[in-house]
């Protein structure tokens, strides 16, 4: 076996493989570190690599192995990237600001103490739109990442380091959080397949907060299965969040078979949400999640066009409240206990402001004040309490769907990746594309997002499985059937400046 | 709903921050243009809905009020910009 192929497996796989001492973990975290160093210049998916703490831990699960133990952990010696946004012991942990640029915390997040008990190894930490607020990576204060897939395009964001990485072969699968499909959007972009987990379902704990009600932590690999493992990983309760609510961390085993007969989802009730599709969207990504509609039909899926009414409400709505959230959030970077303090001060109310006023790109700033204000007192009623109220009426379309179906099938952008500087001076248009993943973040509701077709210009497109609350069995089932029928997510971006593009078969 | 200089002055002091002359004015545009599209909203009769705060009716799970971390002070004080001692160093604040 080539060692360059080991790039090529899942996460799975190469446990699989770790297991069967065909290769080592510190031999496999060696060649995604050298991968990193040597080819990631241009893709800029990692802000940091964790060389000598990688190769320690590598050793150290090797010789539990060796001992025979983490035998029930299918992912122990496999390496992972994990966006910056979560706190790692003694790391430089950012969100891609200047405010955290030499932020070190004092402790682990709950899913970094979870990865490591499963023999995790972290290859280092990702880029992301700064505090995650940003569609594209391309408002990180390190410059944006590229997408493996075209050079010219973004990956996609705020998890986008994450999403690089994994589409570029420098990581087997990466950690990201969604707040309004920041987990879903880079994977759509990048051909690969993520969930946005229920509410409630991973620990916040050590997750710098952005919006609080919204925030999920949540997986992003290469299949379904990949995904399922992972998730099983880092879920489950943690005393530390107090909106932390599963008793025990998601069982997947048994639900993952090969698929039996012609009609492997017979029973399977999909919902297509027509109005969906006449909004605007990309006439191809319109064509090719359709006719993914008809490619579960074959399955055996019953699918039935619905319409999802609020839908054009979703992002008014979430904005007002991601704001209002982030704006109170954010009020904790002060200037005094921790990140940027100005040198231009010469007060105490000073620091607050020029801290912040320097140590914040623009869109954080824009969030914050767009945030303070519809908090304010003569606002308030108007719009985040009106956006509270349409919050419910959403949630109340989706729960009414769901008593009837057990998968709605929605797009995830209404674009493939666009390229960088595109949209970035827009601010409007970029909200406007989050049209079909912000739903789900005012609902609380899970979704995983998967491959589904290229348009004409070789670019991944993906689709959206959303379901009941903990219903991600179901929906991991489901796209784990699709991945069967179809090699979609098997496609690789092809190397070096995009020539031979979605070639790489 | 228009953003005025009064307004962006206000919001400014909300937000604790300071913009510059090009920045205050992209900032008037750009929350203009934003909270034009939000006024969407009101297409929508919302008159006597619950406000929904929180994804799910659970309510926060609570604990015990135990210590279960010990002395971290000096961890704590670890990223402070600056410091004296054991204390986080700022600008005198009274007179």
């Amino acid at each position: 076996m080539e060692l360059g192929e080991i790039r090529q497996f899942t996460a799975l796989e190469l446990g699989r493989l770790i297991k069967g001492r065909k290769i080592s973990s510190p031999e496999a975290t060696r060649l995604y570190i050298d991968a990193v160093r040597a080819e990631d210049g241009e893709t800029h998916a990692y802000v940091s690599v964790f060389e000598e703490d990688a190769m320690a831990r590598a050793e150290a699960v090797q010789k539990r192995l060796d001992a025979g133990e983490l035998a029930e952990r299918p992912l122990a010696g496999v390496p992972a990237a994990v966006k910056d946004a979560i706190c790692v012991k003694d790391k430089k942990t950012t969100a891609a600001s200047r405010m955290l640029e030499h932020f070190a915390p004092p402790y682990d997040a709950h899913v970094i103490e979870r990865m490591a008990a499963a023999g995790a190894v972290i290859l280092g930490k990702t880029n992301l739109d700064e505090f995650a607020m940003g569609g594209s990576t391309e408002t990180s204060c390190f410059g944006p990442t590229r997408n493996p897939w075209d050079p010219e395009r973004t990956p996609g964001g705020s998890s986008g380091g994450s999403a690089a990485a994994v589409a570029a072969g420098l990581a087997p699968y990466a950690i990201g959080s969604d707040t309004g499909g920041s987990i879903r959007q880079p994977c759509s972009f990048c051909n690969l397949t993520g969930v946005k987990p229920t509410y409630g379902s991973v620990s916040r704990y050590g997750l710098m907060a952005y919006a609080s009600s919204l925030d999920q932590i949540g997986t992003m690999a290469r299949d379904a299965r990949d995904c399922a493992e992972t998730l099983s990983m880092i879920s489950g309760y943690d005393l530390r969040d107090s909106t932390s609510v599963m008793e025990k961390p998601f069982d997947f085993s048994g639900i993952f078979t090969e698929a039996g007969g012609e009609k492997p989802l017979q029973g399977l009730r999909v919902a297509l949400p027509g109005n969906y599709f006449r909004m605007g969207i990309s006439g191809e990504v319109k064509d090719i999640v359709l006719k993914a509609a008809g490619g579960l039909a074959d399955l055996g899926a019953e699918a039935e066009e619905i319409d999802l009414p609020y839908i054009e409400y979703a992002v008014p709505a979430y904005y007002i409240i991601a704001c209002a959230e982030a704006s109170s959030n954010l009020s904790r970077y002060d200037g005094v206990k921790y990140g940027y303090r100005s040198e231009n001060a010469s007060d105490m109310t000073g620091i607050f402001y020029k801290s912040r006023s320097e140590g914040f790109g623009a869109e954080v700033k824009r969030r914050i004040m767009l945030g303070a204000f519809v908090l304010s007192s003569g606002y308030f009623d108007a719009y985040y309490k009106k956006a509270l109220q349409v919050r419910g009426l959403i949630k109340g379309a989706f729960d009414a769907a769901l008593k009837k179906y057990d998968l709605i099938l929605s797009p995830v952008s209404p674009t493939p990746a666009y390229r960088i500087g595109q949209q970035i001076a827009d601010p409007l248009a970029m909200y406007m594309a989050d049209i079909y993943t912000v739903s789900l973040n005012l609902s609380g509701l899970p979704g995983v997002a998967l491959p589904c077709g290229f348009d004409g210009e070789g670019l991944p497109v993906g689709m959206q499985f959303i379901g009941k609350a903990f219903s991600e069995g179901v929906l991991l089932h489901a796209a784990d059937i699709w991945q069967q029928a179809t090699g979609y997510h098997k496609s690789r971006p092809g190397r070096r400046g995009g020539a031979g593009r979605g070639a790489g078969k | 709903m228009k953003i005025t200089d009064e307004l962006i002055d206000y919001i400014g002091e909300l937000a604790r921050l300071e913009l510059s002359g090009a920045e205050r004015e992209a900032r008037k545009k750009d929350l203009t243009e934003i909270l034009d599209y939000m006024d969407k909203l009101n297409e929508l009769d919302t008159a006597g809905l619950p406000e929904m705060t929180h994804p799910f009716d659970a309510s926060n799970r609570f604990r015990e009020d135990v210590v279960l971390n010990g002395d971290r002070r000096q961890e704590m004080l670890g990223n402070a910009p600056d410091r004296k001692g054991d204390f986080f160093k700022v600008f005198k604040t009274v007179e």
